[in-house]
């Protein structure tokens, strides 16, 4: 094996310009896998970040109770009346129970107590129909990151201060520190102070969210205890659909990961994740192709030598070793090029700092060029590719072979 | 002196059906130990036939082939490789040396390929030899930068590398001015006189021929003499 490998390495270091040229072809199709890997990888992330990174990763819903049936007596009618109640949501009791075991689970990063639903933002003779959301102090930046959608005033939700999106505010024309009427569709209402306007970049919470306290909230849903929803954000997403059972099974909760929301989304990763590995394999089809027909020429232009190697003895196996390990060194050395040539262009992309709000430039994650995995599969495509032409060196007759 | 090799009835046809050529015609040649002899013939008459399938290069279309009471005829390509490797040495016309390679490595390739690599005693065998051709100040130059007699006395060097019974050599001197020639053939009688080592020497040079012990005359693809 080490003779072989000297020949091979000095068939190489023999022809330096041509092996220089098929390093270089190899060292290409490695930048453009690492490259594609770092980009497709980088984009996947992106859009997670931008679009479940500020999505609950486990919802937990109140369930609505179905109203027991009454079996009427035979031969009695039965006269139902449903008397009035200003509770209309399911709501979570005893949350105070249960949170903390699910903030003690692996993976667990943050939890959101809230009292969600609608109402209705009146400022002067404009009224429009808002999502109202009721966080904790403290809390506004658990799921959705609110500081970061800032433009003016603070995410801080104090008593009596109420956050709307850029949209809303244009279209009503409202400005920091100005009073609207926030009024539930439990005909409840409050006087807030705008503290703070954000946007996120997205219609509908821009144009149609309120975020005020939990405490305001309360006021407004008459709700004096517990709340409508619990959000959970995750370390990683991907861990969801395995953690919201668990949740289930130690709470008794209805937990809901957020694949089962986010279905489409799932879909159009995965396809993009698919058009990127047809292109990385298309990247080492072409190291492939170019390794097998170079060293199909190196073959052809070597017979009269593998001839006399024959003659002196050498064996079949010793003749592919050579070969082989031609194709190997290629395909190393292309590796191993190509990924540092796709490291450096890389280092000049921004940073993952960049996937932030409000950030430009390509979404592409260094971290992601797959370096190891490209310098394997090149070493390895390679060593695949020669194996044709190394058995056809290994096939030939001496005595031809030597007489050519 | 003992039978080193012994074909007998040896019949080689190239191609098949009507296109079909035979060039041995039932050939028998017994060669004993340390002989020096000339294989002479006309172009065509069969003689590099026969030195490729003494030399295990080529199977013979039928007849039998022993050598050091071993019989090659139906042997496997890797019985005949091994064979090859520890008991024939080979010396072509055009020298056919690894041309990217240094004499010493040439000259070490037949021991190196059975051991998988270098060793210093292939290495000190190597350089023993080529000291012995006259090419002690060309050890580590590259093949490519010696002169035609320079390049075959490192083929013979490498064809006595690993002590064959046998050195099958196909028109030597063919491709060497008069002087280099006369140096090639010195040697190669010099090393069949001290080894013993067993010379068939293909040649259409009669003052080449006249320097072996033995002629042995091939046409139309027998002995004939």
């Amino acid at each position: 094996m080490l003779y072989a490998l000297k020949i091979a390495t000095r068939y190489l270091t023999a022809s330096k310009a041509q092996t220089a040229l098929l390093v270089f072809g190899v060292a290409i199709g490695v930048f453009i896998f690492i490259f594609m890997s770092a980009l497709i990888g980088g984009l996947a992330e992106f859009i997670m970040m931008r679009t479940a990174g500020d999505m609950a990763h486990i919802t937990i819903q109140a369930e609505a109770v179905d109203p027991a049936l009454l079996q009427p007596n035979t031969g009695r009618t039965v006269l139902l009346v449903q008397e009035p109640t200003t509770q209309t949501t399911a709501i979570l009791k005893d949350t105070a129970a249960f949170l903390p075991l699910i903030e003690a689970l692996p993976g667990v990063t943050g939890t959101s107590q809230q009292i969600n639903g609608s109402g209705f933002l009146t400022r002067g003779v404009q009224v429009t129909q808002v999502s109202i959301n009721g966080l904790e102090p403290g809390h506004e930046s658990v799921i959705v990151n609110l500081a970061s959608y800032i433009t003016e005033g603070t995410a801080n939700l104090g008593a009596g201060g109420v956050l709307v999106g850029k949209t809303l505010a244009e279209d009503m024309d409202l400005s920091l520190g100005q009073t609207v009427r926030l009024q539930s569709a439990q005909a409840i209402d409050a006087a807030l102070t705008i503290t703070g306007i954000y946007e996120i970049g997205s219609g509908g919470p821009d144009r149609r969210q309120a975020y005020v306290s939990l405490a305001t909230a309360r006021t407004l849903f008459a709700l004096p205890q517990g709340v409508t929803r619990i959000e959970i954000k995750l370390a990683d997403l991907y861990t969801a659909d395995a953690l919201a059972p668990r949740i289930m099974a130690l709470t008794g909760l209805d937990a809901k990961s957020w694949t089962e929301q986010a279905a489409q989304l799932l879909e159009a990763l995965q396809a993009q994740a698919q058009t990127g590995f047809i292109l990385k394999a298309f990247a080492l089809l072409t190291i492939i192709i170019g390794v097998a027909s170079a060293l199909l020429l190196s073959t052809y232009r070597r017979r009269p030598e593998i001839g006399i190697m024959r003659a002196m003895g050498a064996g079949r196996w010793f003749v592919m070793v050579v070969f082989v390990s031609q194709g190997a060194l290629i395909g190393l050395m292309g590796g191993l090029f190509g990924a540092a040539a796709g490291y450096g262009v890389l280092l000049a992309f921004p940073s993952r700092v960049s996937f932030g709000p409000g950030q430009s430039g390509l979404p592409i994650d260094i971290r992601q060029g797959a370096y190891g995995l490209a310098i394997w599969l090149t070493t390895l495509g390679a060593i695949l590719a020669s194996i044709l032409p190394a058995r056809a060196a290994a096939r030939l007759d001496p005595v031809t072979a030597i007489g050519q | 002196m003992t039978a080193l090799l012994e074909v007998r009835d040896l019949v080689k046809t190239f191609g098949m059906g009507e296109a079909a050529t035979r060039v041995l015609h039932g050939l028998t040649l017994t060669m004993e130990a340390g002989e020096l002899a000339a294989l002479l013939g006309p172009s065509g008459s069969g003689k590099s036939t026969l030195l490729t399938i003494l030399g295990t290069l080529m199977h013979p279309t039928s007849g039998s082939h022993t050598m050091l009471g071993l019989d090659l005829t139906t042997a496997s390509d890797s019985a005949l490789t091994e064979f090859r490797n520890l008991h024939i040495g080979f010396v072509f016309q055009f020298h056919n040396l690894l041309p990217d390679f240094t004499a010493l490595e040439n000259v070490c390739f037949p021991t190196a390929v059975r051991e998988g690599r270098e060793t210093t005693a292939a290495r000190t065998r190597g350089q023993e030899l080529l000291v012995r051709m006259g090419l002690a100040d060309r050890v580590h130059f590259p093949t490519a930068n010696l002169s035609g007699g320079q390049k075959q006395r490192v083929a013979v060097a490498r064809a006595l590398m690993n002590r064959p019974e046998l050195v099958l050599a196909d028109e030597p001197t063919g491709n060497l001015d008069r002087a280099s020639a006369s140096q090639v053939m010195d040697l190669i009688a010099e090393i069949n006189h001290d080894e013993g080592t067993t010379f068939l020497i293909s040649t259409h040079d009669e003052k080449i021929a006249a320097l072996c012990r033995r002629q042995i005359v091939v046409g139309d693809g027998i002995v004939t003499g």
